[in-house]
């Protein structure tokens, strides 16, 4: 299932960001690198605070200017360092070649305007499309997310739509200028289930039919398993492990990763038996562990776990993890039964 | 009615008939619970699942009496719980507790733990002395994986989980037998889901606790409860023991919600067949004539918008809201 790739469309290195606040430096992401490549979704999962917010919006620039530290690292896109624009430039990268979609449709729209006028706006000010060319480019987008009765929808205001409506709207004002990246954060956790199914379902199909790239940020690996082709597993600001989808759902490599897929309730679990939970909760970043930050919750820490952060280890073309079970002179350890045959 | 669930001993400690509750606004009244009735017996699980908006919330809360009926009652142990008066009353509110979705917006952030979680043993005077107050605290956080330590501190000193714990602690301090269990780990991160859903199952073999599990997260519910029941705009669609639920689902809603729940296992995710449901939860203002579901349902036959479906076993202990479609 490996995606189409014709090279990489985005290249993150060593990324690091801290923000300061009172209580001194939050390091909210310690030092990561992926790339995104043409006509993939890569999801990025984690806890809340893993960082994976932060990095995302860190792509679009738009972390608060204030307290934000970019202590290093680079995003290239076409051949630029999206982290060293100005913010000129990055207006015109902005909601154009690269826009998002965030977790709450209703903060993302402006209620006091209607939804046709806040498509057109982006259409305009990116292509220059004239009024009546950009009215009609909308009722399109409108009928490409599904929206039925379009020419009547542009005219009505975001809290005359459904929680599932406003999101398609939201996508359609991010799929509006064509964007070659579209990052989606949690898009879907704020609905029901049923909404969500119909969400995902038209993130895969647009994605699959445009040929964007999608970074998908959620915490939900039942989302993951349902839409992504490669997986970035975050935790305590760092990438722990990446790989295929099939390669982290059927191999994983990381105690936290097999913590994550074996602490979820599956509708196929058997009740007999009690979940298996990761102990403990994840460590405070303004004091961020030395060694591996996974070490004061993982079953099988070692001495070395506290000291030193390890190396990723590769397993494939795709696939590493950083752990040092995978040490020569570390224990042989076996992930837990339901790990690896997630059924 | 009389449904047998594997957990319980048989015993019906709580049950529900027709329960209405419609809430005014303007001229217009929500129907947020539109006839429900069920039972519950002792010792078992209970999971009540629906997408937002469906009435479940108001269910529980109905049922541990912070909102009255528009209609129909709730006996627990036999006793009208919206009809006791003074002492009678005080001592439900003992029997019957809740912990909320939120355990950031249900714990007073000026009140230490302690205080928190003695408020309900200091009501129902369960503690003779200040050191038995403070031993009995400490012998519940301990319970709920806290120590006493954390006996004075506040509640933004704690991460979600363990707010979450302290809810649970405060819920069992006047020793209830009924909890009703509102979304309790919606809020939470999986890893710490687990933790939480480990420690309710654990205190109800200890404990003998009946439970009320409310949430929208299929796979949750199906793992803590016994039986399942799946509301859709304030009725009662299905109900039955989790397994025969989730094994083989009758109502074209649950079918369709239960192939809506994303799977964390790949090749699954690309076999499995997707009811995907058009249009979106009508307004429970103005509800649909006959079946509720009529709008929204894949297999909608002309009758549905005429008969009133009738609630039906269809086997043992499942009992469906009976569509002309199925005919």
């Amino acid at each position: 299932m490996a995606a189409m790739h014709e090279g990489n469309i985005l290249q993150v290195k060593d990324l690091r960001i801290s923000f300061s606040t009172y209580a001194g430096e939050v390091e909210a992401v310690r030092g990561i690198s992926f790339d995104l490549r043409r006509g993939e979704t890569l999801a990025i999962v984690g806890e809340s605070g893993s960082g994976k917010t932060v990095t995302a919006k860190s792509l679009m620039r738009l972390l608060p200017k204030a307290n934000t530290l970019i202590k290093g690292g680079e995003a290239i896109f076409e051949g630029e360092n999206l982290l060293k624009l100005s913010e000129q430039q990055m207006q015109k990268i902005r909601g154009s070649k690269i826009a998002m979609v965030f977790q709450d449709p209703m903060t993302s729209l402006d209620p006091t305007m209607r939804v046709g006028k806040q498509i057109v706006e982006s259409l305009r000010k990116h292509l220059g499309l004239s009024g009546q060319r950009a009215k009609e480019r909308a009722v399109e987008l409108l009928t490409l997310v599904g929206i039925p009765n379009p020419e009547d929808r542009v005219r009505q205001y975001p809290h005359q739509f459904s929680g599932g409506m406003r999101q398609r709207v939201v996508i359609a004002i991010a799929l509006a200028c064509d964007p070659q990246i579209l990052i989606a954060d949690e898009p879907s956790t704020a609905l029901d289930v049923t909404i969500q199914a119909q969400i995902l379902e038209l993130l895969r199909e647009l994605q699959e039919r445009l040929g964007m790239s999608v970074i998908l940020i959620t915490h939900d690996l039942g989302v993951v398993a349902h839409t992504a082709h490669r997986v970035a597993v975050m935790y305590a600001g760092k990438i722990v492990e990446t790989g295929t989808l099939r390669e982290i759902f059927y191999n994983p490599q990381m105690p936290y990763t097999w913590g994550l897929l074996s602490s979820i309730s599956l509708p196929t679990a058997d009740r007999s038996q009690d979940l298996i939970p990761i102990p403990g909760s994840p460590p405070d970043m303004s004091d961020p562990p030395k060694g591996c930050p996974f070490t004061a919750r993982c079953p099988y820490a070692m001495r070395i776990c506290a000291e030193d952060m390890p190396e990723y280890t590769t397993f494939s073309a795709e696939h590493k993890a950083a752990c040092w079970l995978h040490h020569p002179m570390a224990p042989n350890i076996d992930p837990p039964a339901r790990v690896g045959s997630a059924r | 009615m009389t449904e047998q669930s594997p957990n319980g001993n048989g015993r019906t400690i709580l049950e529900v008939k027709d329960l209405k509750k419609h809430f005014k606004v303007g001229r217009a009244s929500i129907k947020a619970v539109d006839g429900i009735s069920l039972s519950i017996t002792k010792g078992e699980t209970l999971g009540l699942v629906g997408e937002s908006g469906c009435g479940k919330t108001t269910v529980g809360r109905v049922l541990v009496r912070l909102y009255e009926p528009s209609d129909g009652e709730v006996l627990f142990a036999g006793e009208d719980v919206h009809r006791t008066k003074g002492e009678d009353a005080r001592s439900l509110t003992r029997k019957m507790q809740m912990i909320f979705q939120d355990p950031q917006a249900s714990l007073n952030p000026r009140m230490i733990v302690s205080d928190i979680v003695a408020e309900g043993i200091d009501i129902h005077d369960l503690a003779a002395s200040k050191e038995e107050r403070l031993d009995r605290v400490h012998e519940l956080l301990e319970t709920v994986g806290l120590s006493k330590e954390h006996a004075n501190r506040y509640p933004h000193e704690f991460s979600g989980g363990q707010r979450q714990r302290i809810g649970v602690a405060r819920a069992l301090a006047v020793e209830p037998e009924f909890i009703v269990a509102d979304e309790p780990v919606s809020a939470l991160d999986v890893s710490i889901q687990a933790q939480v859903i480990n420690l309710m199952r654990q205190l109800q073999r200890d404990r003998d606790l009946t439970y009320l599990f409310i949430s929208h997260d299929l796979s949750v519910v199906k793992y803590i409860s016994d039986r399942v029941g799946v509301m859709y705009l304030g009725q009662l669609v299905e109900l039955a023991d989790s397994e025969e639920l989730y094994a083989n689902p009758l109502h074209p809603y649950t079918r369709a919600l239960l192939s809506a729940v994303p799977v964390p296992d790949p090749d699954y995710e690309s076999e499995r067949e997707r009811i995907v449901l058009a249009g979106d939860l009508p307004s429970p203002v103005n509800p649909p004539s006959g079946c509720r579901f009529r709008t929204r349902c894949p297999q909608v036959v002309e009758a549905a918008a005429h008969v009133d479906p009738p609630w039906r076993e269809v086997k043992p202990g499942h009992w469906i809201e009976a569509c002309p479609c199925f005919a």
